[in-house]
């Protein structure tokens, strides 16, 4: 009985079965799981069906998104002649900047299942920290280091107490976002502190030429330059495939021997570093620090990464994905400015893009589920 | 009920079962794992409809529709493992579902006095109606399963495995329980692996095996090794290809080896190119043991000794280090990332020859996934494929092929045929063989007993929590090994 179907098995290795073998392979998982409700045939088309579907979604989905809001903000006469001036992409890529260099420390720990509540009060912290050392006369460049390492400090807390203490991630950087916050307010007693003049951490973001493309402004390219690094990271290194493998599947990952609460704490505080980067970018911005700036940040953050086909259940994601998905965002609060939106309209939009994203997101886990 | 039928797409769950319990009789259903038993509770308690077959209820035929319909219609269940709601007081769990309330608003004091006659019924008056339900020890949380069960004033009362977390004393009173129960003229199905509970408390029994109801008769005259019989009655198909191997130098043993709740006390010692198989019900604590071993749960008291050096608390990662891989049972739950490609699933463990400085080749990364897959016959369509599109003989054979290409010179395989067809087990055990001939040491964890009898060098049973009599494979019969795992004692089988 075995031997015969192992015969049978060699007979149909001819090049046509094979070709459909997958399909018959996929109707022998549905019966082996014991599917009751559909007939071998309709289960496994369908799940054919659904894997192109799905693999083309993810594929082109943030690419699609950020032409179709292009493309929408450029229906209107008014908009359209502005929009693609160097001066405006110029403008659209600085207004990225802070949330794609975000984005990159949130896909890390979204990819590896996690999330992270506390960036804008990070942001907000380290700029007036950044700040506050200028104003001391720290010179730019120990001014840069201490506050990306500050960053990497609150994102160290972050992981040590989500792995220590095996606590959801949510919760804790529930409260680590009030936490930080409140030092960023104590920190700068309540006010804005403002850089010295003419140093060149001002220079960071600055728009040189206004109305040409090139120069870009530095941030620009550090946020170019670390994206391409990171999707390095993510896609070639161990440590890359380690995070996939624990946000796919914690369980697995410990089986596997991978130290799954040491990596959890490795990438807080990773991501923390990118945090800090990221609200040197707003000082720099702004030309001071701001303990009140950057609230929701971390929102815009998740909507950028989750729309770039991250998934908030962990095990997938993609650097570039976010990058476009920060695209998008900042796409849609220039295209909304120039349109002469206010602020509130804005703020639906933005709302309801963040509630399509997770929309996405629920779409593709059921596609992909099993 | 009688001649009930239940197909799931070409497997047959039940052929032909029929059996009946009178009011105020205790029947025990008995039956090996994966008989039906579950299959048929779950008919009788409205989660599944049967395909063919009566059943009667008082005489008029009744078919539950869904779960409540059943219970309206006064069939109440027990599972195996309890289904109270932990965090609300045990008052809240008996009247779940059947609140005393007049349009929405609850009635409090009505509430109380129903829940506490019910427990007065069971003689525990005692367990307090507002404590959180999970404040109650095991037992106690099991009498408040069973008053929520009797709120409903059940006919027929269906209990799966119900001492199977009891101690010697909660099961008395459990016994206890039920004699109450037969006194109000309930009927109980009592389903068990353990036959002297069976005698204990039931009146009668049926046996089933592979789907049909094979024996029914009177418990208290009933010769256990009978039953026994009747359970296990199947022919040893000659699928079982044996690659021959010799034994070497002991690479593996545990003494006393205890865990947290389970296993108890497990010694064993396993040789180079060994295959050792560890037999036993669901819930013995064979799982537990290699878990325990690979430093999955925490092994609370015990040692033990990897090729003679005493390595009793390692995490998984110096376990791997060491050689020492875990085959999960449950795949998709922990043994396999099934939203990762075949690639990264095979080789996640062992990055070392495909990868310099931390930066993984990609090219010999699809390479090696690609050698295993072919000498695994992984049927996919690349090494880049997810796993979780493959079929479940595929997705176990990549699963072992991770051990393999973390060249793992001690195996430990829980359930490595579990849902997987039958051709992809020929394979598992043609390569457990081929293994054991390179002087590879395996555990091999299995609740179906043909495939240890077939496969192992000597096998040992589990039962609660204790291995005992490990022996070569020669000395075991299917009949002794049932014996063995619900606690019969060798005389008394002979």
């Amino acid at each position: 009985m075995e031997e015969r179907a192992g015969e049978r098995r060699r007979v149909f290795e001819l090049p046509l079965t094979s070709i459909l073998s997958p399909l018959l392979r996929r109707g022998e998982r549905k019966k082996s799981a014991g599917n009751l409700f559909m007939s071998e045939k309709l289960s496994s088309s369908a799940a054919k069906g659904r894997f192109n579907f799905v693999a083309l979604l993810n594929a082109v989905g943030p690419f699609f998104g950020l032409l179709l809001v292009l493309g929408l903000f450029s229906l209107s006469s008014e908009v359209r002649p502005y929009l693609f001036t160097g001066g405006n992409l110029k403008i659209i890529l600085i207004q990225t900047v802070i949330v794609a260099i975000g984005a990159l420390g949130m896909t890390m720990i979204i990819v590896s299942g996690g999330i992270d509540l506390s960036v804008g009060s990070v942001v907000a912290l380290t700029s007036v920290f950044g700040a506050t050392l200028l104003v001391k006369g720290y010179s730019p460049a120990t001014t840069i280091l201490f506050t990306v390492l500050a960053g990497g400090v609150i994102g160290l807390i972050n992981g040590m107490v989500i792995a220590g203490f095996r606590m959801m991630p949510f919760i804790v950087t529930l409260g680590m976002m009030g936490v930080v916050r409140g030092t960023a307010k104590w920190l700068a007693g309540n006010q804005t502190v403002n850089n010295p003049p003419g140093t060149p951490v001002n220079d960071i973001m600055a728009r040189l030429q206004p109305t040409e493309f090139f120069p870009l402004p530095p941030g620009v390219w550090i946020a170019i330059s670390l994206a391409i690094v990171i999707a390095i990271l993510m896609r070639q290194t161990v440590f890359g495939r380690y995070i996939f493998a624990i946000g796919s599947n914690e369980a697995t990952a410990r089986l596997c021997g991978i130290r799954v609460q040491l990596h959890k704490v490795i990438i807080y505080s990773l991501a923390g570093l990118f945090f800090g980067l990221a609200g040197l970018m707003q000082l720099s911005r702004l030309t001071q620090g701001d303990p009140t700036v950057a609230i929701g940040l971390e929102l815009d953050i998740i909507a950028a990464v989750v729309i770039g086909g991250a998934s908030l259940n962990g095990g997938t994601g993609s650097i570039l994905g976010s990058m476009i998905g920060a695209l998008i965002m900042a796409v849609l609060r220039n295209g909304s400015n120039q349109m002469g939106w206010q602020n509130f309209t804005q703020e639906i939009i933005i709302g309801i893009v963040i509630i399509l994203a997770v929309g996405l997101d629920k779409l593709r886990q059921g596609k992909t589920a099993q | 009920m009688s001649q009930v039928q239940k197909s799931f797409g070409a497997t047959r769950a039940l052929k032909n079962v029929s059996f009946e319990v009178s009011p105020g009789g205790v029947h025990a259903l008995i039956g090996e794992n994966g008989a039906g038993k579950s299959t048929l509770m779950k008919i009788l308690s409205g989660a599944y409809r049967p395909d063919a077959g009566q059943i009667e209820l008082d005489g008029q035929p009744f078919v539950p529709a869904n779960p409540l319909h059943a219970r309206h219609g006064g069939i109440a269940m027990i599972y195996q493992e309890l289904t109270l709601a932990p965090h609300l007081s045990v008052e809240e769990n008996i009247l779940l579902g059947e609140e005393p309330a007049t349009l929405g608003w609850l009635n409090r004091p009505r509430r109380r006095e129903l829940a506490r006659a019910a427990l007065a019924e069971l003689h525990h008056e005692n367990i307090p109606l507002s404590a959180p339900v999970n404040s109650r020890t095991i037992a106690e949380q099991q009498v408040v399963e069973i008053a929520r069960a009797l709120i409903g004033e059940p006919k027929v009362l269906i209990m799966d495995e119900p001492t199977s977390s009891l101690t010697q004393v909660d099961t008395e009173n459990l016994f206890a329980v039920i004699d109450r129960l037969r006194g109000r003229g309930v009927s109980i199905v009592y389903i068990s692996h353990f036959l002297e509970e069976c005698k204990r408390v039931c009146n009668r029994y049926t046996v089933l095996r592979d789907g049909d109801s094979v024996g029914t008769g009177e418990m208290p005259t009933a010769d256990l090794n009978h039953i026994i019989r009747l359970m296990v009655g199947r022919e040893i198909s000659d699928i079982y290809p044996r690659t021959p191997h010799s034994l070497g130098k002991p690479v593996l043993e545990f003494r006393a080896l205890a865990g947290q709740t389970k296993p108890r006390s497990v010694s064993l010692t396993l040789r180079e190119g060994e295959i050792l198989g560890i037999a036993g019900l669901v819930g013995a604590g064979r799982t537990e043991t290699v878990r325990a071993c690979f430093g999955l749960d925490r092994v609370k008291s015990g040692t033990v000794l990897v090729q003679s050096k005493e390595q009793t608390h390692r995490t998984p990662a110096q376990r791997l280090a060491n050689g020492i891989g875990l085959l999960s049972e449950n795949r998709k739950e922990e043994g396999l990332m099934l939203n990762r490609s075949l690639a990264d699933n095979l080789t996640i463990t062992c990055y070392e020859p495909l990868s310099k400085l931390g930066f993984i080749n990609g090219r010999s990364q699809r390479q090696a996934a690609g050698e295993w897959m072919q000498r695994l016959d992984v049927r996919a369509q690349s090494p880049a494929q997810t796993v979780g599109e493959l079929s479940g003989g595929n997705q176990q054979k990549v699963a072992i092929g991770r051990l393999l290409h973390h060249d793992a010179k001690i195996l430990l395989l829980d359930e490595p045929t579990r849902g997987i067809d039958v051709g992809s087990k020929a394979q598992v055990y043609k390569l457990m063989g081929q293994l054991a001939a390179q002087g590879k040491a395996i555990i091999f964890v299995s609740s179906y007993l043909p495939e240890l009898l077939g496969v192992c060098d000597s096998v040992g049973v589990m039962c609660r929590g204790v291995l005992s009599s490990i022996r070569p494979v020669s000395e075991w019969t299917e009949h002794s090994i049932i014996a063995a795992a619900i606690g019969q004692t060798e005389t008394a089988t002979k």
